[in-house]
């Protein structure tokens, strides 16, 4: 262990953070960060726990509690503070086969489970990860490393997100030939189109596919497999297909108005706003303008945050986030200790850019929307939202939701972003390889396992688990990759921590 | 041969060879050689006297072995053998052999003809036989029992043979012959000038069992006498004492190599007294006998040879020269010379030994066992382990004297003489000129040449790859290699082990990690390496063995390797070396993949043998080479076959093996290897992973630098592994398998690692070899695909999600936490459903289902959870190590619940053991008693209801404990008794235990300090721990506890807290057993802990044998405890193993939660017993019939074999198999001179406060006096009773323990002399002690008091006219003493007080010493070299202060002793004064500067204390 004393002689210090006013001007990455030395006084924060709760990923209360890739915290958290940069990326990258990723977007469940943060601030340890990769790259450690010896197999991975790529990479270093199609032009699924570019910018995306790339691996976007093209001659050009496609079906707001003009699925409207960023700077319009606009996004998680953000990025009006759940405490609740995942209030940075620019929180808690109303053209005008009670059902002892008679409330609104989570994948894809589904819409398999019921076709990610983090993404990438090499080569050297 | 029958089957677990004895011994002699009835009375006497260092069964009626070694009374037996019709001849003209035969009388027919056989055919005439009388109805019936049939057998001498050593050789070839002959005839002693009287007495019964030695006329110059305390009651007749040559005291902890080696270097040896005889005698050793049966065999075997008696015992058992420089070069070369040839038989001893003419007496190197003798005017001299045992009138004694650690005392019957250590060893120094022959043939590995040659290196990625190949991890190079390399020591760790046995592991684990090391518990002491170096030797010799029998310069033609870890340049000299006499090959252990193992090692046998017939000596068995197809032999597995091969074979000691690998990388790796039969390692991927950690930027330093150091923290390591056994020098530890293996096959043991005790089964051959070749698959891919190359985290120690399973892990702490904050059963639950995961087995336990009956009883039926908890206990975990917080609620949740919290090692608050005026109780329960005897005062003990003595802590037994001063804050000081910001040191071994019958002393000094406190002895689980449990119940401890290896919340070392001990499972049942097989159950209770988590743990612990259980780390939790490991840093985060003020405000555990965690384990454990139909756990304990093997196991988990801890082959016996409370040990209290005399005659003034004195007679019988008049005080007045106020005068010989424990207030002045553990943790009384009136001999330079005088005494004072023994004022934290003189080790690990020396010290003299101050007299100004100037300096006294108090000291001591040598000082004390040097520790002098400086500033007393604290913690 670096120091011992460490977490207590250093307090937590953090990225800063650009000025909301000065950030909204722009689609940039806007945090800066500490410079190296700094950073690894932060690594000497890190108690190197004999159980160390930040890499369990172990499932505490019904949630995860720590990280499920298992990255090797406390060892790399050491070296930053050591100063051994290089070490650090190789112990990294063992777990993690993107860090420049998750050290961005991820909501650090390591971080959440810190013993450190038990009594004071947990270890930063999702910006040493970030100081970690981004010094790999800017040293030259994170450079393409071709396997060796190729084995022949070839391999098809449908869907290019976190999921999909982290299989490519695993498969491809054991010397498998494989192909990721895309049905998108761009690669990356919900990490390229999901996320707006403030969080992750594209590049980093591009950076880390060109040296997949360089490895081997081939790109192939603008294809949407089950649509473009069919199941078996991807079945027949491949030994092995591994099915990567995301739950990417949104949950719908079925009330009335639902036609109204005006009302988008989140992703579709992020999707598009980070397409034309990237085409076009913009110029060519292809995306939902929110300029004067009065904004309602419906949701109150990390999608609708996102859209809160790019909505004032391009000038809202007003923006309002309607959320369900009351409002998070502040601090952990009694019955929500350490090291379960913390229910408290998150104020993000959209949320922190609308305070800043409107003068209040966007979000209106315990509250749904009742209807939409829409003016004579069809377009979108309003919304009818209505508060919630929680009550307890005496007989199943379950909380539910009840209507507040009388607390009806119109908000102007002249564009409705739906973002309320997703139900599962999309069913062409499912069906077009004739895979079963379970109950939740999910590709079914064993529990623990990735072979689906058609023979040769593998499945990973949110598809095959449901909506998900990234990091998970990454692991079920990695346990694919690894069933999918035993299943070819009848044993397989690929280690998943 | 005639052991017990078997009224109560033999346990499964119990193995014969777990014995072991200690004992009382002694001799008298006529120096003149003139043989006098009175000799043979006085030994008799002395073995009478000696009754509590003798053991007896559980109904005290058969005692251990009772026996007694005389000449041969010629008058006696010409008288006795005449009206047989035998005719004599005159004295020594034939030999008396002592015979049990069996009972049988066809049996004993056909072997007393055999004798006559041989006897003839030996060209000896038979002469007759002899009945021996005996009274058989004297003895307990276990004795008569197995009695034998004695008869004795008369052989004449041939005229064309020699008297004396001629014909008794004769003798013994015929013995050997017939010994080989006959299966149940023990030969007594055959011999024409010795005899043996021995059996399973009482010491009383000896006398009265043989009518022989009641006749006037059985007279003897020489007399040696023996009482055996087992550490069993399985005794027998042949094991008792005298051998044919000698009597020991204490164990030989090396056997198993020296047997060994013994047996291999029977190829090698010729003697010309021999010739052609050899075949006959040989092998020398029968494995069959004990430790001592083995020594005596050598040494019988050596003589008979042509060696002098002396000589061979000098090259058995030699004194430490190594490090000695005051010794005289021609005994160094001497001992050099013959440490070539033979390894030192090593272990406690003190030896008697005889031939009839001469009778000589050695101690151990150590001195670790008392030996006392006197001369008198009419040159008798009189040895016994203890002083007092005759009475001889002081006004003819010429000198009192105690052996010397490694000296040898000599009398020669014949020539009528004292023979002085230094002339004898002088004489066979110079015999030869072993120095010259040294320098021609002995060659050192320093001074070989380097060849040109470049050391192989791998490249970044072959390194990688290799690593992989040999299993390595991240945590090994991070936690273990890299520590090593950089601070030449071992890491610490702590918290115990919460992950699986390696063989139910699903993570690789090498080879070695399924032996777990072997450790000595009360038979036998530890040693402490680091502060006893001096002792400790890791040179080791390769190449052929010379022949011991001829003295020629060829014999020490060998290398001489003084670290037996090679770095490459190292190995590179030996492969390349030149030296005549010396032929290296390297024979490459590696296989093709994909072949089988079984054959790569035999083909290895093959390799061998023929470089055996090409001359080769040194063989270098190398792993070098591993690639695509090579895969390596576990090295272990290796050498260990190969070992044992050659010495089956008969080669062992003609070659020699060294070990060229890149598998070893831990100490306990090079442990295994040594401990196996390496001579010497060259872990050469271990060094390469030194230049990668520097290559990594990891490690600053020089690369050479950092081998060395490495391999000097493994040295290091080794020693210390050794000395847990006892073991001082390497050269013995070399293939003394002291190891148990846990999780191997039988058949791979037997054929691999014979003689290493495995009792569960495990891995085959097959999956050793699978194991090897999936590593294998991991570093260089079947396919040659790409593979990560970088190490693995499997977290066997710090946890790594996707590593080892750990039972403690983020849901399991989460879980158990929550439920016991809320209270909340039903959550509880959820976590013991996680704890016993039916699918991850992670312990014995795990294997194990109940087997539960139809019908079970009513939940409301069982034993109510209040009454259960009354069986729990908190774990021993110190004030000091934990926090004041978390110490005290759990004190104050286990008094509420009527259960027991544990005080630790560290004292406690004197403010705790009264009821707190909140109305909380937090006074421990149970106090402990451990090696360090912090804060362990008459107060404390008194107010314990149990008094636990730590023989040994589940994390690191056979380890002492070091607490940083860092640690050490102010109030953790006083409760210690010592210095805040000094650290201080537990040593290793009690110093006033180091066998079985002083633990019995110390049961016996507690239990007379708190009259009602149950006594409990702390054990941990290894193999033969049921035998020392039964030592100990006979020994009077009430109750015994049983700790798992895996529990231990301290810090320890690495190698420590995985690698020594075993599950409870195993230790507990065996236990179990073993006291049931001898009768012994019903005396004790037994406890055991070890990661106990649930009521399944529970339930399975009291099936298994336990009635009490201990918990500690989930406590520890259920307070907050995130099972950090960081105990041993003071950084707990959450308040709970920190003393850092800062770090306490964190601690948020309440002792409700500690309580809901103990009545839920009850509830859960009443749940299953109600589902097993038990009503109480009593009726539980026991009940494996209850158990059974888990049906649904993998196929690995099925090779685990479980029989032996399941079976019960005690179920229905009608002896009872738990604790009764009628059966208790009887300590006989009512009839010591305390409860008789002392308390009767001062009871009044003590109720009244008055001052009283009295007198009394005292003898060496009287143990522990004055300890329960002590306590009486204490319990009466307190500790603060005007000094003086109770004065006893005794006159005589004082017992052990004399004034143990006593308090202010009580004064005890004896006039005479006394035994060992003189003021033992003196309590603030005062102890005088001088010569009677008329004594002749000078006081200042004869010994007065024994070894180990006030040992951890925390205050008052001490006046001693006289020598003292070893150790003297050991563990001392407060109290002042003066004496005349001291042997080794005086003052050592000394914390506080004040000791004056007005004489000379022996060796090692403050060793580890860190507080307090002593003055010594040193008139040669020699006591620099004697000093171990470790942690102390030493100076004239120049500060008045200093001047005044030594003064002042001499001047009290003058005035109570009237000491001589006192006056004179005083009376020329300018002349004195600057001959006087005072020692005074380094840290101690410091803080005691800070703190005055502190006070001068204005602080008050307390304040200073914690500034001077922090103030030097900063530095």
């Amino acid at each position: 262990m670096g120091k011992p004393t460490g977490f207590m002689e250093y307090r937590r210090e953090v990225s800063k953070a650009q000025d909301p006013k000065k950030r909204i001007k722009h689609f940039n990455e806007f945090h800066e960060h500490l410079p190296k030395e700094q950073q690894q006084l932060q690594g000497a924060r890190c108690m190197e726990c004999g159980v160390p709760f930040c890499q369990s990923g172990m499932m505490i209360c019904g949630m995860a509690s720590g990280c499920p890739l298992h990255n090797l915290v406390p060892e790399w958290n050491d070296l930053v503070y050591t100063g051994n940069w290089e070490q650090a990326y190789n112990r990294l990258k063992k777990t993690n086969n993107f860090p420049e990723f998750t050290s961005r977007v991820c909501p650090a469940l390591c971080e959440a489970a810190c013993t450190c943060g038990l009594n004071g601030d947990p270890v930063s340890t999702k910006e040493n990860e970030y100081a970690i990769i981004e010094n790999a790259y800017a040293e030259g450690y994170a450079v393409a490393n071709p396997p060796k010896v190729r084995t022949g197999k070839t391999i098809a991975i449908v869907g290019s997100g976190p999921s999909g790529l982290a299989a490519a990479d695993q498969l491809n270093k054991r010397g498998h030939s494989v192909t990721v199609f895309e049905r998108s032009d761009r690669i990356g699924g919900l990490l390229m189109y999901g996320i707006p570019n403030m969080k992750l910018e594209k590049q980093i995306v591009d950076r880390k596919k060109k040296i997949m790339e360089e490895e081997g691996v081939t790109f192939v976007t603008g294809v949407d497999v089950g649509r473009d093209m069919k199941a078996d001659k991807l079945l027949r050009e491949f030994d092995r297909v591994i099915l990567a496609c995301g739950a990417s079906n949104p949950r719908d707001i079925k009330v009335s108005g639902r036609d109204a003009k005006g009302i988008y699925f989140a992703v579709d409207f992020l999707k598009a706003n980070t397409k034309s960023l990237l085409d076009s700077d913009f110029e060519d319009k292809q995306y939902v303008d929110t300029k004067d606009k009065h904004v309602v996004i419906i949701g109150g998680g990390d999608t609708g945050n996102d859209c809160v953000g790019t909505s004032i990025r391009h000038g809202a009006k007003s923006v309002t986030q309607i959320e369900m759940m009351p409002k998070a405490p502040d601090k952990r609740a009694e019955n929500n200790p350490w090291p379960e995942w913390p229910k408290v209030c998150k104020t993000d940075y959209g949320q922190e850019e609308a305070i800043a620019v409107y003068g209040h929180d966007p979000r209106i808690y315990e509250s749904t929307v009742k209807e939409f109303i829409k003016d004579k053209n069809g377009n979108l005008k309003a919304v009818k939202i209505v508060k919630l009670a929680w009550e307890k059902d005496a007989a199943s002892g379950r909380m539910n939701m009840k209507e507040v008679p009388g607390s009806e409330q119109e908000i102007p609104a002249d564009i409705v972003l739906i973002a309320a989570g997703f139900l599962g994948t999309q069913n062409y894809i499912a069906d077009a390889f004739g895979v079963e589904l379970n109950e939740r819409t999910n590709v079914k398999t064993e529990t623990g396992k990735y072979q689906t019921s058609r023979e040769n076709v593998f499945v990973t990610g949110d598809m095959h688990r449901g909506q998900s983090l990234v990091v998970w993404a990454i692991r079920e990438g990695r346990e694919a990759a690894r069933a999918v090499d035993e299943s070819l080569m009848g044993y397989s050297n690929l280690v998943v921590q | 041969m005639f052991d017990v029958k078997k009224e109560v089957p033999e346990a499964p677990l119990y193995r014969e060879e777990f014995e072991h004895d200690n004992c009382g011994i002694g001799a008298c002699v006529n120096i003149r050689g003139e043989k006098s009835r009175e000799t043979v009375e006085n030994a008799l006497k002395i073995v009478e006297n000696l009754e509590h260092r003798a053991g007896k069964d559980a109904e005290g009626k058969t005692g251990d072995g009772v026996g007694i070694l005389t000449q041969i009374p010629h008058k006696f037996f010409a008288r006795v053998t005449k009206p047989l019709g035998i005719e004599l001849g005159k004295e020594r003209e034939y030999g008396v052999g002592m015979f049990f035969f069996p009972q049988e009388e066809l049996r004993r027919n056909q072997a007393k003809k055999m004798f006559e056989i041989i006897v003839e055919k030996e060209g000896l005439e038979f002469l007759g036989w002899r009945e021996v009388p005996t009274f058989p109805n004297v003895l307990g019936h276990k004795a008569v029992e197995c009695m034998p049939h004695i008869m004795q057998g008369f052989v004449k001498k041939p005229t064309n043979v020699k008297k004396g050593l001629d014909f008794d050789r004769k003798l013994y070839i015929a013995r050997r012959l017939f010994e080989q002959s006959t299966e149940d005839t023990y030969v007594v002693s055959f011999s024409s000038r010795t005899i043996v009287y021995k059996g399973m007495f009482l010491v009383g019964q000896l006398r009265t069992f043989f009518a022989d030695l009641q006749s006037e006329d059985f007279v003897s110059a020489i007399a040696m006498v023996h009482s055996r305390f087992s550490t069993n009651t399985n005794p027998s007749w042949e094991r008792a004492h005298p051998n044919r040559l000698m009597v020991h005291n204490g164990e030989i902890n090396t056997i198993r190599g020296n047997a060994d080696k013994m047996l291999a270097r029977e190829e090698n040896m010729e003697s010309e007294y021999l010739k052609g005889q050899m075949h006959k005698v040989l092998p020398a050793i029968s494995k069959t006998g004990s430790d001592s049966a083995m020594l005596d065999n050598t040494l019988e075997f050596l003589v008979m040879s042509g060696m002098d008696l002396p000589l061979a015992v000098m090259i058995a058992i030699p004194e430490p020269w190594a490090n000695n420089k005051a010794m005289s070069q021609t005994k160094r070369d001497f001992y050099q010379y013959y440490a070539t040839m033979m390894e030192p038989w090593d272990g406690p001893a003190s030896i008697l030994f005889s031939d009839g003419d001469i009778m000589g007496a050695v101690l151990d190197r150590n001195g670790l066992r008392p030996s006392r003798y006197m001369i008198t005017e009419d040159d008798t001299l009189i040895l016994s382990s203890e002083v007092g045992v005759l009475d001889i009138d002081p006004t003819k004694i010429k000198v009192k004297e105690r052996l010397r650690p490694g000296k040898m005392l000599l009398v020669d019957t014949v020539q009528g003489k004292v023979i002085s250590d230094e002339e004898l060893k002088e004489k066979y120094a110079s015999a030869q000129p072993y120095g010259e022959w040294l320098d021609n043939n002995l060659v050192f590995l320093k001074d070989l040449i380097i060849p040109n040659q470049r050391v192989p290196e791998y490249t970044y990625e072959e390194r990688q790859r290799m690593q992989k190949a040999f299993g390595y991890t991240y945590d090994e190079l991070k936690a273990s290699i890299l520590p090593m390399a950089k601070n030449g020591g071992e890491a610490i760790a702590a918290m115990g082990v919460d992950t699986p046995l390696p063989v139910l592991s699903k993570s690789y684990h090498p080879l070695f990690h399924y032996f777990k090391q072997l450790f000595a518990q009360v038979t036998n002491p530890p040693i402490d390496a680091i502060r006893e170096e001096i002792v400790t030797s890791t040179t080791v010799y390769i190449g052929t063995e010379g022949n011991i029998l001829q003295e020629t310069p060829k014999n020490c033609n060998v290398l001489r390797v003084n670290n037996p870890i090679l770095t490459n340049t190292d190995l590179l000299k030996i492969k390349n070396m030149k030296a005549e006499g010396f032929k290296v090959e390297v024979v490459p252990i590696t296989y093709y993949k994909n072949t089988s193992l079984e054959r790569a090692i035999d083909r290895l046998f093959v390799e061998v043998d023929r470089a055996y017939r090409d001359g080769v000596n040194i063989l270098i068995l190398s792993d070098r080479g591993v690639d695509e197809n090579h895969v390596p032999i576990p090295s272990l597995l290796a050498v260990s076959a190969l070992n044992q091969y050659l010495v089956r074979t008969k080669k062992r000691t003609r070659v020699a093996l060294i070990l060229e690998s890149g598998e070893p990388r831990e100490v306990h790796h090079f442990a295994t290897l040594l401990g196996y039969g390496a001579c010497a390692i060259n872990p050469y991927l271990a060094q390469e992973s030194i230049r990668e950690l520097i290559d990594n930027h990891m490690l600053d330093k020089d690369y050479y630098a950092a081998v060395n150091d490495y391999n000097n923290a493994v040295l290091h390591g080794i020693v210390k592994i050794a000395s847990k056994m006892g073991i001082s020098t390497i050269q013995s530890y070399q293939g003394s398998q002291i190891f148990e293996a846990i999780g191997i096959d039988k058949e791979v043991i037997s054929k691999y690692f014979s003689n290493t005790v495995c009792r569960v089964g495990g891995i085959t051959l097959k999956d050793i070899e699978r194991q090897v070749d999936e590593l294998h698959s991991m570093a260089f891919d079947p396919l040659g695909l790409g593979n990560d190359l970088t190490l693995d985290s499997p977290g066997h120690h710090k946890m790594r999600s996707g590593g080892d399973e750990h039972l403690y892990n983020p849901a399991t702490i989460h879980m158990l936490q929550e439920s016991t904050r809320r209270g909340d059963y039903q959550m509880f639950k959820q976590y013991t459903a996680m704890v016993n995961d039916e699918n991850s087995i992670r312990n014995l336990r795990g294997l194990m289902d109940f087997n539960y009956p139809k019908k079970g009883v009513p939940l409301e039926e069982v034993e109510p959870v209040e009454s259960i908890v009354t069986r729990f206990k908190t774990g021993a975990m110190s004030y000091g190590s934990i926090s004041k917080e978390a110490h005290e609620t759990m004190a104050i949740a286990m008094n509420r619940l009527h259960g027991k919290s544990n005080s630790g090692e560290g004292g406690e608050d004197l403010e705790r053991l009264t009821v707190g005026s909140d109305g909380l109780d937090r006074c421990s329960a149970i106090k402990q008693v451990a090696s360090g005897r912090f804060g362990v005062t008459s107060r404390y003990l008194v107010s314990a209801k149990e008094i636990q003595i730590k023989m040994a802590q589940g994390a690191k037994p056979g380890e002492g404990g070091h607490l940083p001063g860092g640690k050490v804050y102010p109030w953790i000081a006083k409760t210690r008794h010592s210095t805040p910001g000094v650290s201080l040191i537990s040593p290793p071994p009690h110093h006033d235990i180091y066998s079985i019958e002083d633990l019995a002393q110390l049961i016996y000094d507690l239990k007379n300090a708190n009259k009602e406190a149950r006594i409990s002895v702390k054990l941990v689980s290894e193999a033969g721990v049921g035998t020392v449990a039964a030592g100990v119940a006979k020994a009077g401890a009430q109750v015994i506890l049983v700790s798992g290896y895996d529990g231990g919340t301290g810090a320890a070392p690495r190698n420590s807290i995985h690698n020594a001990g075993l599950p409870w499972e195993l230790g507990l049942a065996e236990t179990h057993q073993t006291l049931i097989m001898n009768g012994l159950r019903n005396k004790v209770r037994i406890e055991t802990d070890g990661k106990l988590m649930s009521g399944r743990d529970v339930a399975i612990a009291a099936i298994l044998g336990a009635e009490e259980f201990g918990f500690a780390t989930a406590p520890l939790v259920t307070m907050g405890c995130v099972m950090m490991r960081v105990c041993n840093l003071d950084t707990c985060p959450v308040g709970v193993a920190t003393q850092n003020p800062e770090l306490r405000k964190n601690f948020k555990g309440k002792p409700e939660y500690v309580e809901n965690f103990m009545k839920f384990i009850a509830e859960e454990l009443r749940e299953y017993m109600a589902a097993l139909g038990v009503r109480t756990v009593d009726e539980l304990v026991g009940r494996t019939d209850l158990l059974k093997v888990k049906e649904s196991l993998s196929e690995r988990q099925r090779e685990i074999d479980l029989t032996q801890i399941l079976t019960n082959p005690y179920e229905g016996s009608k002896v009872k198999c738990t604790f009764d409370p009628k059966q208790v040990y009887d300590f006989e209290l009512e009839k010591t001179l305390d409860e008789r005399v002392l308390v009767k005659q001062l009871q009044k003034a003590i109720d009244a406060g008055q001052k009283r004195s009295i007198e009394v007679d005292v003898s060496n019988t009287d143990r522990s006096l004055g300890t329960i008049l002590g306590s009486e005080i204490t319990k009466k007045l307190g500790d603060n009773v005007e000094e003086d106020t109770y004065r006893v005068l005794c006159k005589g010989a004082g017992g052990q323990s004399f004034g143990a424990f006593i308090p202010k207030g009580l004064t005890l002045e004896l006039v005479g002399d006394s035994n060992d553990y003189f003021g033992k943790g003196l309590s603030g009384g005062k102890l005088i002690v001088y010569p009677p009136a008329g004594s002749t001999f000078e006081a200042s330079e004869n010994i007065i008091i024994g070894n180990v005088a006030l040992y951890g005494a925390t205050s008052g004072k001490a006046f001693i006219n006289g020598v003292a023994g070893e150790r003297f004022c050991v563990r001392n934290s407060g109290a002042s003493a003066v004496v005349e003189g001291v042997g080794d080790h005086g003052c050592e690990y000394m914390t506080g007080g004040r000791v004056v020396v007005l004489g000379p010290t022996g060796k090692n003299f403050a060793a580890g010493m860190s507080g307090g101050i002593a003055y010594v007299l040193d008139e040669g100004n020699d006591l620099y070299k004697r000093l171990n100037k470790e942690m102390v300096s030493s100076g004239e006294i120049t500060s008045k202060y200093d001047v005044l108090e030594l003064k002042a000291m001499i001047q009290e001591h003058v005035a109570l002793t009237n000491s001589e040598k006192g006056k004179r000082i005083l009376d020329n004390f300018g002349e004195y004064l600057p001959k006087f040097k005072k020692i005074i520790p380094h840290d101690y002098e410091r803080v005691l500067k800070t703190i005055v400086q502190m006070e001068e500033k204005g602080l008050s007393a307390e304040q200073a204390q914690i500034e001077a604290f922090y103030a030097n913690a900063k530095k």
